[in-house]
């Protein structure tokens, strides 16, 4: 943290108005744009939740959540994201201080953890189709397929862009294009563990508690 | 003129000088990967347990993934209530803002409509049709 370092004896005083400090450094408004990008992102998915919670009864005599879910599946599914969410935290250390295997260990957890996950939801999808449960079924189901699969989409190209990514790394090193690259992917990946707690607890656990 | 002038961009940690005793940024994600575990094993034991009042898991569970949303801002992504990141926390406010209005708002309308639907089974319609 060679910034830290430079500004360690600057007494700090209030925080200059725009207009003194002059425009933000790059790595700032591209990170706040994206942070724009994950709320608006957050807002769709809580448009999602709503119509789930609006047609969580509407089962039109198939089945229902308690007869579908298996909580040992979401279980490992929720450790596997929490866990991947961390080793992602731990690679944006590696990545600010440059240290290129740590990044490259960091990136390979993460990316096994969230690989894992999205397996265990494939195969939690094809299960229900299996037994008759397709989106088509009722309107329950049609919202839950939208809801978690929307959720699952988003992990899948948030594991698309960890690899660019490490294309990047591997090619053109830890330039600040790169690190303010990587820095709006991990936001993207804590964003989308905090989607994951409200979706297990709001379908898993709401779903089969009485 | 130094970065420390400026807002702090989201997802980064606070600079040292703001505060001398922070702890190690790893401490601080090992912390957040505790809390977290800890709250989501209490979220799963809620939702199967005998123990608890039925009425009150729902709720139960509602707090517990919002302390949960809590802790993952706080320790993964940052989020501080210090002046250097005043935008962040506003622009997240206003999010929240958004997503308690569609949920609840969805959701207490779709309810009473529900309602309304049931009603004309009882045989008394308080409204008369004006076609």
């Amino acid at each position: 943290m060679n910034i830290a370092v430079a500004i360690d004896h600057v007494p700090q005083d209030a925080l200059p108005s725009a207009g003194e400090a002059g425009p933000a450094p790059r790595r700032i408004v591209v990170a706040y744009g994206f942070w724009i990008f994950l709320l608006s992102d957050i807002i769709m998915f809580a448009a999602l939740f709503a119509s789930y919670a609006v047609l969580v009864h509407s089962t039109a005599g198939g089945p229902a959540g308690a007869q579908l879910f298996n909580q040992g599946t979401v279980a490992i599914e929720t450790a596997c994201l929490l866990f991947s969410s961390y080793t992602c935290g731990l690679m944006s250390l590696a990545i600010n201080s440059r240290r290129r295997l740590g990044t490259y260990l960091g990136a390979l957890v993460t990316f096994a953890l969230g690989a894992a996950f999205l397996a265990l939801e494939i195969r939690e999808f094809t299960n229900m189709i299996a037994v008759g449960a397709t989106p088509e079924r009722s309107a329950f189901l049609s919202a839950f397929f939208t809801l978690v699969g929307c959720h699952g989409l988003h992990v899948t190209l948030g594991l698309i862009w960890l690899v660019v990514m490490m294309v990047q790394v591997a090619v053109m090193g830890f330039v600040p294009t790169v690190q303010r690259r990587l820095l709006c992917f991990s936001l993207f990946w804590h964003a989308l563990d905090i989607v994951w707690v409200g979706l297990f607890t709001v379908v898993y656990l709401m779903g089969v508690s009485p | 003129m130094s970065a420390a002038q400026h807002e702090r961009a989201p997802g980064d940690r606070p600079t040292r000088e703001m505060q001398a005793s922070a702890p190690s940024e790893f401490l601080v994600y090992t912390i957040g990967l505790f809390v977290a575990l800890l709250l989501t094993v209490t979220s799963f034991w809620t939702a199967n347990t005998t123990l608890l009042w039925p009425g009150g898991v729902f709720l139960g569970l509602a707090v517990l993934a919002i302390a949960q949303m809590g802790i993952h801002l706080v320790f993964f992504l940052h989020i501080t209530s210090g002046p250097e990141s005043t935008n962040n926390v506003l622009a997240l406010a206003f999010g929240v803002l958004i997503v308690f209005v569609v949920v609840a708002g969805s959701m207490w309308i779709m309810t009473d409509l529900n309602q309304n639907m049931l009603m004309p089974l009882g045989g008394s319609i308080s409204m008369p049709m004006r076609h």
